[in-house]
Parts: structure tokens; sequence; C-alpha cells
């Protein structure tokens, strides 16, 4: 296999949380992401699945160095990007972009579409304006609008051509990695199908890699080659997609089989098996962060941590049972 | 045995600029729905389901009105009703669960004044009953220690309890029918599965019948057991769920479900091209034409009209219509 483009070592995020106005004093720590090992290859698809307060978005702020990590490391090409500085970073945050959830607040509404796409454009190249106008129309094309369109305001599309325009934003600058969070959520069912067709169309002629983040199982599934579900802050399980779906093995991720919805009224599902909510991060469970839910739950589950074991070729489980 | 609610051919316009632009939010939709069903109406947004139900419970905007059809709720015409007495069947007969429990709930009132109103205005139960009743309903909704947890306010709550709270507050005054409008958009899909699970139970047991609007087909096929695709304020095709998923008639039903990904399977998904039509600038003919990977010449200029498939089903599309389809057949031959 090729050498990963990205990878998580061990990467932590503490949030401390205080209290007092005055005299502001520390009480505790809500451990945001806990310990996370991922890797992203090179023009792959990982879907990183998990309920909300979990930790995906942490994970992606990280990546997008909007947050430190409180420990561990983040490797692009195999270089630290803690040690990055002048032009390595600039490099850094031209190869890696972001498209988030929501296209009506994403997208700035006094700007035109063609300065957009064109501002990630003016920052890390210096193109004359004439290559920038080119450029931008050729995104345009790749994501399926008009060239035209470059004139307009966002307030003027829909849901769908706005996500459009902010995927086109996130390829300008020749991307490696584009961090997807949620970005199919706010639309309509006819339109999610078309983003998520051009994703793939677009992955299979530029390489580039994607993160995924949902939390629908089946839309995430679709698109990644490979799932990591997460759970308070840590990886639980990580697998090829098709074999995830047909063979869960973590209690968590096999609860959120069952809760998935049928594609099929004759779908038989299993009743959930899991309870309650997730715990508050301010306070994980000790041990496994998931045995007060867990209906396999052993008394070694609530002393000892399980760590992250291979069970099957390229597949890991965190969980005693394996 | 006559249906609980029969909507028939109701007409719901948006009149704006003084009446000189009409919207024709809801266009001559009908459907029945019995006691204890659950019937789905799904479509994308801005095709009329939300507006639809409105009209149901009369609670319009005031930009809307409704210019003809009717709406029969227990053999009682709802649309001649004044507002007084809409004000009766609301919360006792027909009760809706919104989309955001955050904004359907009072901040400022324990959960126990919430619950309890309904109770108390259309079932005039006062006092430990009252209590009593609200504990009951809590514990209907699986909501754990209802006797403290009632004592509680909105923000105490994560929003899996606060929408079952709504539940609870739907079910206190005893209605024959809920209206859920995409009752789990915002919810996990942990969270989302308990919420069904709880729904459907309280459905069992009570025996009132459901409208779920949703744009998720994956909540239609696990909650209903008719359902109706609306596009553009028609219904397009209406059926048993079971039917419709095997053999979707109408086209907009087929890519509906073409673009639904399936667990476990990678096959490319069914893109619907273009957008959903502006409805201020309807034209005839069928409003799916543009989208449609079998559009006739006809459908431009002629809006087909509900063709039988089957009992209890049908669609609105040419395809369906054999005379038409043999009229096309001759017409290119």
């Amino acid at each position: 296999m090729s050498a990963p483009l990205l990878e998580l070592q061990n990467l932590q995020k503490y949030f401390p949380v205080s209290t007092g106005v005055l005299l502001r004093r520390k009480i505790g720590w809500v451990k945001a992401v806990d310990g996370l090992d991922i890797t992203i290859h090179p023009g792959e698809t990982l879907g990183l699945i998990g309920e909300s307060g979990c930790g995906k978005t942490t994970t992606s702020k990280l990546i997008l160095l909007q947050e430190t990590p409180t420990a561990g490391t983040i490797r692009f090409d195999g270089e630290d990007i803690a040690a990055l500085e002048g032009q390595e970073l600039m490099r850094y945050r031209r190869e890696v972009q972001v498209v988030f959830q929501d296209p009506y607040s994403s997208l700035s509404p006094r700007m035109r579409v063609g300065d957009i796409i064109a501002e990630p454009l003016e920052i890390h190249t210096n193109l004359s304006r004439q290559e920038l106008e080119h450029r931008v129309a050729e995104v345009l094309e790749l994501v399926g609008l008009q060239p035209e369109v470059a004139r307009l305001f966002p307030h003027e599309f829909s849901g769908g051509q706005r996500q459009r325009i902010a995927i086109a934003r996130a390829l300008a600058t020749n991307t490696r990695l584009i961090v997807l969070d949620e970005p199919v959520s706010a639309l309509d069912v006819s339109i999610r199908a078309q983003i998520m067709n051009q994703l793939e169309h677009l992955q299979q002629t530029l390489g580039v890699s994607y993160l995924f983040i949902g939390h629908d199982l089946a839309t995430v599934a679709h698109i990644s080659d490979r799932i990591a579900v997460m759970y308070l802050g840590q990886i639980v399980e990580l697998a090829d997609s098709l074999e995830l779906c047909t063979k869960p093995l973590h209690p968590y991720t096999q609860a959120l089989f069952s809760a998935a919805l049928p594609s099929h009224p004759d779908q038989r599902h299993e009743k959930l098996a899991i309870s309650g909510e997730v715990p508050s991060a301010l306070d994980p469970p000790p041990g496994c962060r998931f045995h007060p839910r867990c209906p396999y739950a052993m008394p070694r589950c609530s002393r000892e941590a399980p760590v992250r074991n291979e069970v099957a070729p390229q597949h890991t489980v965190a969980c005693h049972l394996y | 045995m006559a249906p609980l609610l029969r909507v028939s051919e109701l007409q719901t316009y948006y009149f704006s600029f003084g009446g000189s632009r009409v919207v024709k939010a809801v266009d001559r939709v009908s459907f029945t729905l019995n006691e204890g069903e659950t019937i789905g109406l799904v479509g994308e947004s801005g095709c009329g389901k939300t507006t639809t139900c409105l009209s149901v419970v009369g609670l319009l905007p005031p930009a809307a009105r409704i210019v003809g059809g009717s709406i029969e709720f227990a053999g009682e015409e709802l649309t001649e009703k004044r507002p007084r007495e809409m004000r009766r069947i609301r919360g006792r007969q027909i009760a809706m669960i919104l989309q955001d429990p955050m904004a359907s709930l009072n901040p400022l009132f324990s959960i126990y004044r919430q619950v309890a109103e309904p109770a108390y205005y259309h079932r005039a139960i006062r006092g430990r009953a009252l209590r009593q009743r609200v504990q009951e309903l809590l514990r209907a909704v699986r909501i754990p220690s209802p006797a403290t947890r009632m004592r509680e306010y909105p923000h105490q709550m994560s929003g899996g309890m606060r929408q079952r709270v709504v539940g609870a507050i739907a079910m206190a005054g005893g209605p024959k029918l809920i209206i859920a409008d995409e009752p789990t958009t915002n919810l996990d899909v942990t969270i989302q599965a308990q919420y069904l699970d709880v729904l459907k139970d309280i459905q069992q047991e009570s025996g009132v019948a459901l409208i779920f609007v949703t744009h998720n087909l994956g909540i239609v096929a696990k909650m209903c057991d008719k359902m109706a695709v609306m596009y553009a304020g028609k219904i397009l095709e209406q059926g048993a769920v079971r039917d419709l998923f095997r053999a979707p008639k109408h086209p907009y039903t087929r890519a509906l479900l073409g673009a639904m990904p399936k667990l476990g399977s990678k096959e490319p998904l069914y893109a619907i091209p273009g957008q959903p039509p502006n409805l201020a600038q309807l034209g005839p003919g069928c409003a799916f034409r543009a989208r449609c990977a079998h559009a006739l010449p006809q459908c431009a200029t002629r809006a087909p009209e509900d063709r039988p498939v089957a009992p209890h089903w049908t669609a609105k599309c040419w395809l369906v219509d054999e005379r038409a389809k043999e009229e096309y057949v001759s017409a290119i031959a």
C-alpha cells in the first residue's frame, strides 16, 4: 500500500472547563478527542461516523489547524504539521481544504461566486486576473455549473448548487485532501444523490482524498472506502466499508446498524439493543467508554480500557470481546 | 367504516403582492386515513407537505388560504369550522409534533405544566389525577423517573428527551390523530431509532392515527402503512408502502428510491437531474417532466390525472395510462 497522505497518531484534544467569573478555576477537561489513530491514503475516502458530541468536528478542526492538539501528531506527506512554518505551512493550507454542512452560512452573501472561488487562489498563487478567471471557470465546470454563474451571488442558488460552489472553492487550489463535514445532511434527497455522485466522480478524475464526516450510516458507507466509527473521542472500530456493513464487530457499531433505517419495508430489524444516550465527555465512564450502554458488558469492561486490535486484515476493533 | 380523515381535492394557495402572485402550494390533494393507520407524506422541501398538514389543523399563515376541497375529520367538515371551534379540536382530536423540540417547548415552564396543559383544558383533569396522568404520559414515552423529571425545565433535557416530552404533550389531550412534521430530523441515529420505537408503541397502545411528514424514505419504510409522494403541490403517487417500494409506478417515486443509499451496496445512486420547479411559475403539463427520464411530448401540454394502478394505488403519470401509451406508440410509429 502507498504511503499515507495524512496520518493521525495518538491525537488528543482536551478543552478546559472552568468555573467562576473573577477567579477562574479549572474544574476539569472535556476530552473531545482522546487518542485518535487514523490514516488516509491518496485517492481514498475515509468515513468518520459517530453521534453528535463524539469529537468528529474537533477532529476536522485539528486537521484544518483551527485547533492545536493537546498531544499527538498529525503527519501530512510524512511531515509533522506542527513543525511546519512559512511556505511549507502555506502549502499545507493550500492542499487541505474543507466543505461545511450548511452552504447557506459557509458562503459570504456579499461576494460574487467568482470571487468566493478565486479568494484561495489569490492567497496561494500569483495568477494574473485572466488566469484566475480561467481557473474559476474550470473548477465551476468540474462541479457541473456553468462558468457564467461566476458573476452571480450565492442567494441566487439553491442549496445543492451552493454546495457545488463550496466544493468548487475547495478544489480550486489543486487540493489533495478535502475534509467533508456532513456535506449532504442539509440537502434534499434528490440533490444529495447528485452531490454524492459528483464527489465520487471528482475523486476518480482528480485523485483527491476525502475525510467524509457524517452520522447517516448508509450515506457514509456508500461513499467511503474505509469507515472509522467514533464514540466519545475514540475510534472503536475501523474497517473496509463493505466489511463493516456485513460484519460489524463492536457492540456500538452493531447498535448503529440496528438503528439505521431500513431501505425496504420488508427488511427485518432486530430491536435496538442499546438504551440511554451518549454520556458527557466531561466525565467519561472508566474503562471502556461504551460499557454503561453495552449489552455485552463484562466486569472487566469497567476497569480496563480496551486497545484497538487487528481482528481481521485491515479490520481493527477496540473491544474486550475480541 | 368511514375513514377518520378524508382530505379531498384540497387546494391551499399562498397569495402575495395583493393577490397578484399566487403560489399553489397544495393543488388538489386527496388522501384518506383510517383509525390507527400511519400515512407518510414524502417529498422534497417546498413540495407542500407541511402546508397540507397546516391546512388540516387550521394553522395556516395569514398569506395562505384554503380555496377549495374539503377536509373531513371524524364526520365533521374542518374547512368550515370557525377559529373557536378549531381550538377545541386541536389538542383534543388532532395534535401536532414539530421538528425542533427546543422551539416547541416553552423554556419558562416546567415539563409538568406543559404536559399537563392539554389534559387540563381538553380533558378537564385536575389535582392529583392530573399529576398521575402526566407521569403516565411521561412513562409512555419512556422518560426515566417521571416524578422527578416532570419538575425539570426543557433546558435540563437532551434533544431526544425533549422530543419525547413533545410526544407526551401531543398525547395529553387524547387525540385520534397526530401529525408529526419531520420529528426526528434533529436527532442522532440511535436516538432517532429509540424515538420511532416509542411512537410505534404509543400508537399500538392508543390506536392513534399518524401522519408522518418526512423526506426520509427509510422512516416511511419503518413506520408507515401507506405513503403519498408529493411534488410541486400534488400527490404524484400514493398507495401501500410495500407496493410502492416494490414496484413504484411514477418515475419520481422510482427516482427517489434510486437516490436513496442502501447499506452494504456501492451501486451508483440515481441522481435526479435539475432542481424542483418554482411553484409560482408552473406551466401546464406535468410539473416533473423537466427532470423526468421518460417524459413524453404530451407531458408538456396536459397534466396527467390520477390513474388507478391497483386497488388503493394511484399514480399521476401518462405511462400508467394504457390508452395514452397506445396513442403515443401509434403517434411515433
